[in-house]
């Protein structure tokens, strides 16, 4: 047991105050959870405490919250954890010390209804509605089970993991921006149909969320959703995904963000280190090298492009001018391993998928190659056989 | 008055399914829960869900390993019947979404489970009821001009007409306190089981037997109310599930000896024998003095390849690692007997009409009965969806048939008095209403748990009563209208507490040992006096004990080894 200070942004709608902080003393093991001291404080103290919760074992998704400014789930959060992190936080902002208290919110990009709630509805549920988030297979099923790749039914289920606890819309950066981005979980969810073999809209979907200047190229790569969500999900690889499935279906990208990112890929892949001065010509009119007439398109968006380099040069940012001469970068002299770095990525073209691979890195050879070894011992087969 | 042909209460598998076969039939459809339904406890069901669907599986195997499973307590049209009809229910659920394990060929994949004598466990990684209900809730999004959701709207009693027909229910809207009366012709309770009533469970928060306590109250039946499930494969002290598909995956059960011991419990099956055969040798190891300090036996998963655990077995790493600090690829985890499911409930038929007309129930809140005794593991999915499936269709063909009764505003005024009653009630009128919960969990699970005996119940019955008592005088801190959780506790305790009063008086009347229910003062099954339901009915005086017949098609009570 020990004892912590949990710091609750407190609102009650019908008591005419705004929002205010107010501090609960819990007692509880350092292994239980950040909802079972809010849940100690509403036992103990004052009732009128609202917030979510249901399973208390991350599966309904009820208790998204902000936890010292990290939005996650209360029930997944150790209260010894979140008191550590608690103490860092106070130490980089140098008043230091220990036993700080733990700061509790409510979800962001939200409307609050009362202390914890959040208005999901208004925000989430919209959203999710916003991707046509059912099955829409072609003509009749048929008589047994759709016949599908094992391995594109446990890449989905990725996506079918999310609980829609919401942790991943308090967390973005670009929601808070735009707050009609369609968001992480929304996109989330429409990979999971556009992943799904069975789904027969894939093109429709996918021109709907790149055509939407709300939709897939809102996303700003900042990662947050991938840190905030509970269940490894990872939105933002799932809306990359949508975002590369867009481009092989030859869907035109309003910021060519997909032709941006093949010009990264094959600068690196020809001189291993990055070519500015072939990035922006690459990036909207590729393989032209002023051979070629650019489409008029390219043509625009690379003027437009001028006054941002300008700025760049002005204030420095743009420091190696001769670089932008075209040929002066140069090769990096072991450009054959980043080359060998290429064949075996594009060799092994496998999706990072946790239900896949497990944690990254955590899959060592040998453990792949005792679980050959177990799966054919005759005693498990035989176990498994009889049920 | 808002008015539906149909209303269904409780928006998990049972109820979600509910909705969208009667939305089939072409009745208006209104679905009501006191939470979002993806926070439904249908989510928790991790394992899989059963069907005899292989080449070279047949009905009659399930059928029959269900019936074991149950102690011979199980009513066998209905088992039949759900037995029969899962392969279609697990087609159709292919067919709407459900991303189910496949095999090398893409065709849907099995796994081993508890009690069954074939690997037919349909699975999504193991988060297989989480993954049909969010593809019934994209269904129910789907449907949303025939199927009116009612999200975070809380059921407090139900309405009934003078003819004795239920006609709808008495609703509170969470988000405003606002309170409503719903019409309806027919009502289909699926609020799910009773879990909160033991401490620690590995039910939700939620689960507090709202259905059964209100189908009891308006007087409907219950039946089997005795049979409580302790799943064997809990975290000590938080109660956290570890699915039985770390068995079936061949995980092994070790005492801190480092024995195997189901070898001496159920020499044939070892750790997959039925879950309460599983849970008393667990007890047993336990009590005995074999167990860890902590009151625990072990689960090895680490006997199980790695790359099959991320495979399968995902939400168990997490579960580990978050919840026990322990990674299970890597060493063995503590677990043990933890309450888990209600076989029991509120007495239906089996198209899950109830004994009041216009009332139906499905999923865990009822009792067709097809799991008497005691439950087989990924039987309970499947109970929700074929029984949700019938009584849902069920209810649409009455709506059809039926008019709407005259409904009076008194049941409203009723609840309206009993809210304000709970809502004035001051700090130190009595006792807080956490306080009373946690003595009725404790309690329950101390006596009327894997082991029991006529001393141990009747304890618990004195103390469940005197409970009753002082929760009419228990106050609460929230006095407003906006998501009052304070006042919905205090009514949830009062159903809990009518559950809890009922499993009491049926666990002291079955004076025998079957399934769930193991008697140390009458450690035998007795077939010639017990092979009969228990049933019971609210009275002035409480619970008036009947008895009905258990349904036996052509499978006769045998001895039940594993």
């Amino acid at each position: 047991m020990a004892d912590y200070t949990i710091k609750v942004r407190r609102f009650q709608p019908e008591s005419g105050e705004g929002p205010y902080w107010e501090e609960f003393n819990v007692d509880l093991d350092p292994s239980l959870s950040v909802l079972d001291g809010l849940l100690q404080a509403k036992d103990r103290e004052d009732g009128s405490l609202a917030v979510r919760c249901s399973c208390r074992a991350a599966i309904c998704g009820s208790c998204g919250m902000k936890i010292n400014g990290q939005s996650g789930l209360g029930c997944k959060t150790q209260i010894g954890e979140a008191q550590e992190l608690a103490d860092k936080q106070a130490s980089a902002t140098g008043s230091g010390g220990e036993g700080n208290s733990i700061v509790i919110e409510p979800m962001g990009n939200m409307p609050v209804i009362k202390d914890l709630i959040t208005d999901m509805e208004s925000t989430h549920w919209t959203k999710i509605r916003r991707v046509t988030p059912w099955l829409l297979p072609h003509g009749e099923p048929p008589e047994r089970e759709y016949i599908v790749e094992p391995e594109s039914m446990i890449d989905i289920t990725q996506s079918m993991a999310c609980i829609q606890c919401g942790a991943c819309v308090s967390s973005c950066l670009s929601m808070e921006a735009d707050p009609d981005f369609i968001g992480p979980a929304a996109l989330a969810k429409a990979y999971r149909f556009v992943g799904d073999p069975r789904d027969a809209e894939t093109h429709e979907r996918l021109h709907d969320l790149a055509d939407d200047p709300h939709g897939i190229y809102d996303c700003t790569h900042c990662f947050s959703c991938i840190d905030a969500c509970p269940k490894g999900v990872a939105p933002m690889d799932q809306i990359m995904r949508l975002r590369r499935k867009a481009g092989e279906e030859g869907i035109e990208d309003p910021n060519s963000g997909h032709d941006h990112e093949i010009a990264f890929v094959k600068i690196i892949e020809k001189k291993g280190t990055l070519d500015e001065s072939l990035l922006l010509q690459e990036s909207f009119a590729p393989g032209v090298k002023g051979k070629l007439k650019p489409s008029k398109r390219a043509i625009r968006e690379m003027l437009g492009s001028i006054p941002t380099a300008i700025r760049g040069i002005k204030t420095g940012k743009m420091r190696s001018l001769h670089k932008l001469i075209p040929g002066v970068h140069p090769k990096l002299p072991d450009q054959d391993d980043v080359k060998a770095i290429y064949a075996h990525a594009e060799e092994h073209n496998e999706e990072f998928n946790l239900y896949i691979k497990g944690e990254e890195g955590e899959l060592a050879e040998d453990d792949v190659e005792k679980g050959i070894e177990r799966s054919t011992d005759p005693e498990t087969s035989q176990e498994v056989k009889n049920g | 008055m808002p008015s539906h042909d149909v209303l269904v209460i409780g928006a998990g598998l049972a109820g979600q399914r509910a909705a969208l076969a009667a939305a089939e039939e072409g009745v208006s459809v209104g679905i009501i829960s006191k939470v979002h339904p993806v926070r439904s406890h249908s989510n928790a069901a991790q394992g899989g869900i059963n069907a005899a669907l292989n080449p070279g599986d047949s009905w009659e195997s399930h059928a029959f390993d269900t019936i074991k499973g149950s102690d011979y307590l199980g009513d066998q049209d209905a088992v039949e019947i759900m037995t029969r009809e899962a392969p279609e229910e697990i087609l159709h659920l292919e067919h709407l979404g459900v991303t189910f394990h496949r095999n090398e060929e893409g065709k849907l994949g099995t796994r081993a489970f508890g009690g069954a004598s074939a690997a037919r466990t349909y699975y999504v990684a193991d988060i297989t009821g989480q993954a049909i209900m969010h593809v019934l809730y994209e269904q129910l999004m789907k449907y949303s001009e025939q199927i009116a959701r009612y999200e975070e709207w809380f059921c407090s009693s139900l309405a009934i007409d003078e003819n004795g027909e239920c006609c709808g229910v008495v609703t509170r809207n969470v988000a405003d306190g606002s309170m409503e009366l719903f019409q309806a012709k027919s009502v289909i309770l699926c609020t799910g089981g009773n879990g909160m009533v033991w401490k620690p469970s590995t039910n939700a928060l939620i689960c507090t037997g709202d259905g059964i306590a209100m189908a009891y109250r308006a007087g409907a039946k219950l039946m089997d109310m005795e049979m409580i499930q302790y799943h064997p494969t809990t975290l000590a002290g938080k109660g956290f599930l570890i699915t039985e598909g770390a068995r079936g995956e061949g995980a092994h059960l070790l005492n801190a000896n480092g024995e195997r011991f189901m070898e001496k419990y159920a020499p044939n099956k070892m750790e997959l024998a039925s879950r309460d055969v599983v849970s008393r040798a667990e007890q047993t190891e336990i009590n005995e003095g074999r167990g860890f300090p902590d009151g625990t036996v072990a689960l090895d998963i680490t006997v199980v390849p790695k790359k099959r655990v991320h495979e399968a077995l995902r939400e168990i790493v997490l579960v580990g690692r978050d919840f026990a600090g322990v990674d299970i690829t890597r060493e063995p985890i503590h677990i043990k007997p933890g309450n888990h499911y209600t076989m029991g409930g509120v007495k239906t038929d089996v198209d899950g009409r109830t004994d009041i007309p216009g009332l139906y129930s499905a999923g865990e809140t009822a009792c067709v009965s097809v799991h008497g005794g005691n439950r087989l593991g990924a039987n309970s999915l499947l109970d929700t969806l074929i029984f949700g499936k019938r009584s849902g269709r069920d209810a649409a063909a009455r709506a059809k048939r039926t008019d709407y009764s005259h409904i009076s505003r008194k049941v409203l005024e009723d609840e309206e008095a009993m809210i304000a009653d709970i809502v004035s009630r001051e700090k130190g009128s009595g006792r807080r209403i956490s306080e009373i919960k946690l003595e009725l969990g404790q309690t329950m699970d101390a006596k009327v748990a894997v082991f029991r005996d006529e001393a141990g119940i009747t304890e618990a019955l004195e103390i469940v009563r005197r409970l009753k008592e002082e929760a009419k005088t228990a106050y609460i801190d929230d006095h407003g209208s906006v998501f009052n959780q304070d006042l919905i506790a205090a009514i949830e305790l009062g159903y809990m507490l009518d559950n809890a009063e009922c499993t009491c008086v049926a666990a002291l009347e079955r004076k025998e040992s079957r399934g769930a229910q193991y008697r140390t003062d009458y450690p035998e099954r007795n077939d010639e006096e017990w092979l009969k339901h228990i049933d019971l009915e609210l009275t002035d005086d409480g619970p008036e004990i009947s008895y009905s017949e258990v349904t036996i098609t052509q499978w006769e009570p045998q001895e039940r080894t594993y």
